[in-house]
């Protein structure tokens, strides 16, 4: 280390930034991540696939909808929920990318800097969304090679593709909740899918509800994850037979809505006043 | 105006048994360009302390301002004004050094050519420039250190805090860092510095406040701390048993004042101010007297010392007693 240093820079005002420049400067931070460690992104890409695969070639045929066993039908019905359950399990990116942050120290050093205290949490979110807008690509185009189609039109099906993306939204904040709420990336992996399963399979992703006890019909006909498979069927004209004649399964699109609203409004002002309180590594 | 000040601080962790007390009304100044050392073991509330100043923490009684700023009060004015590097390197590992710079440039609110440009002159100036296009999960714990001090002085802040920045270095990058360190002490800013080196706080601070449980157990410059736990001593094991009398009666005749004995261990501990030329008087004497020697040498006060003599305990004691849950960490 020489003497003669060169601190020229004039020094400069800080803190002129805006909530939306700080977020945009953490979104491609995480962005820039992505392909410097590959083997994350393979497998957050392989899953999903694997899913597809899976559920289209072991359950297709197996599970009937309505009085036919026809497989294609079932892959036709299966996909808007592969694609939801995909989107759901985006919390664990969130939860995963923040609880690690904050054992290494950034996000201490985030919180000492002079930006906007929604930045941090938000720019994780837009990023981890563009990530997920990704994986959807790669599924979609999966999807479309074991026969599923959509048959609505272009705008519908775009709304539905939009619909998937603003759950996923949703969704990343309360992964980011939860990221800053545990003590470790590895509590964080785990609490942060847990909880999903249950979400996922009592609903009307994967089963049609007709034979199923009353209780679990009900539970799966209001679960917010059943609105949006079956708002997403209705939207690409997917066979969605209706569990009955209630609310959630008459009017999906803007019940799905309506949740995925509920959700940010509860859990984005909850992750960024955990994120203010963070007690850090 | 004092550019760092502290008065009755106290914060306390948990609930019901496991309730710590991490701050017991600590005080301290730092006048406008000074360097004051923090210094106490682990679990003593320096991190704390810092923690409070820099705006990460609320104290749960007690004032804390940078600059005439009230921490709690106007943290975001706070940020603003300061800059912190913690004992992590909180830099993003994935990201290239020149990255993390633009980064935390753009984020101190610099437009993007003026954080690049920044980022250039601070990478040049932490000898940084070859490794600034790598990843830094490659880089060594030294340079990652440098990176992350680099990213708190991006904004020229006037009050620097560095929270243990040496600690697990090797030698050689302890130095470069001090160096550093001392560079931008010469430049005019403010820092507070927390350390458990004894010698680190010798090196950098112009006042060293000792804390313990807490709270500010003594204050002064290293000379004023050093003078309390009684300066150099000339440290010797005598060979032969029966000798231990005779080296006795000899190192009392030069000591500064009084010569400890372990009979058991042949060790004698006396006193001294001469450094190595009264070390070398003390070989030379006890050579014409005939008395063997198996270990001879000058001990310069310790952490340890310090905390011996100002609270009856060695440092390792007292993380024993404090920490003892700290395993599962």
């Amino acid at each position: 280390m020489t003497a003669t240093h060169h601190d020229t820079t004039a020094p400069t005002t800080v803190g002129n930034n805006n909530a939306f420049v700080d977020a945009m400067v953490i979104s491609w931070r995480n962005l820039k991540r992505i392909p410097r460690v590959p083997d994350q992104a393979m497998w957050g890409t392989v899953q999903p696939i694997m899913f597809v695969l899976l559920f289209a070639y072991v359950f297709g045929g197996a599970i009937p909808i309505g009085d036919s066993d026809d497989p294609m039908l079932y892959r036709e019905f299966l996909m808007a929920g592969i694609f939801t359950q995909t989107m759901a399990f985006a919390v664990a990116s969130a939860s995963v990318g923040l609880a690690d942050d904050m054992q290494k120290g950034l996000i201490d050093r985030f919180r000492s800097l002079p930006i906007a205290r929604s930045a941090v949490i938000a720019g994780r979110v837009v990023g981890d969304l563009v990530f997920n807008a990704f994986i959807m690509l790669v599924m979609v185009l999966c999807a479309l090679l074991v026969g599923w189609r959509w048959h609505n039109g272009v705008l519908n099906g775009l709304a539905a593709f939009g619909l998937l993306l603003l759950f996923a939204f949703a969704m990343l904040w309360i992964g980011a909740w939860i990221g800053m709420s545990v003590r470790s990336a590895e509590v964080a992996a785990s609490a942060g899918l847990i909880w999903l399963f249950p979400v996922t399979f009592l609903s009307t992703a994967f089963v049609p509800m007709n034979n199923q006890p009353d209780w679990i019909k009900t539970v799966a006909e209001w679960n917010p994850f059943s609105s949006v498979v079956g708002a997403c069927r209705e939207l690409f004209g997917n066979p969605n037979p209706f569990v009955s004649d209630n609310l959630p399964s008459q009017h999906p699109v803007l019940l799905a809505l309506i949740y995925v609203v509920l959700i940010i409004a509860i859990f984005a002002p909850l992750a960024v006043r955990k994120y203010m309180h963070a007690a850090g590594g | 105006m004092a550019a760092i000040e502290a008065h009755g601080l106290t914060k306390t962790f948990g609930k019901g048994k496991k309730q710590v007390r991490a701050l017991d009304g600590l005080d301290l100044e730092v006048p406008d360009g000074g360097v004051l050392g923090l210094l106490g073991p682990n679990g003593a509330g320096k991190t704390t302390t810092v923690r409070i100043l820099a705006t990460l923490l609320t104290p749960d009684e007690g004032e804390a301002r940078v600059l005439g700023h009230d921490a709690v009060a106007e943290p975001a004015v706070v940020r603003g004004l300061i800059g912190l590097s913690g004992q992590f390197s909180a830099i993003d590992e994935n990201l290239t050094g020149r990255e993390n710079l633009w980064m935390f440039g753009r984020l101190y609110g610099l437009d993007s050519t003026s954080a690049k440009a920044r980022g250039v002159e601070l990478l040049e100036m932490f000898e940084l420039t070859d490794a600034a296009d790598r990843v830094c999960k490659t880089y060594s714990g030294g340079m990652k250190r440098r990176l992350d001090l680099a990213g708190s002085l991006i904004a020229h802040p006037k009050v620097l805090f560095l929270d243990e920045p040496t600690t697990g270095l090797d030698p050689k990058a302890r130095l470069d860092l001090w160096d550093i360190i001392r560079d931008r002490v010469e430049s005019g800013v403010t820092v507070l510095l927390t350390t458990q080196y004894l010698e680190e706080a010798d090196v950098l601070a112009d006042s060293i406040a000792v804390i313990d449980h807490g709270r500010v157990i003594a204050e002064g410059s290293s000379d004023d701390l050093k003078s309390q736990v009684g300066g150099e001593r000339i440290e010797l094991v005598v060979h032969d048993p029966t000798q231990v009398t005779a080296a006795h009666e000899l190192l009392t005749r030069s000591a500064e004042g009084e010569v400890e004995v372990d009979a058991h261990a042949r060790k004698l501990t006396a006193p001294s101010r001469g450094g190595s030329s009264a070390l070398v008087q003390v070989i030379r004497e006890l050579d014409l007297a005939g008395v063997a020697i198996d270990d001879i040498g000058l001990r310069r006060p310790t952490l340890d010392d310090v905390f011996m003599s100002l609270t009856g305990h060695t440092v390792i004691e007292e993380q024993q007693v404090s920490e003892p849950a700290g395993r599962a960490s």
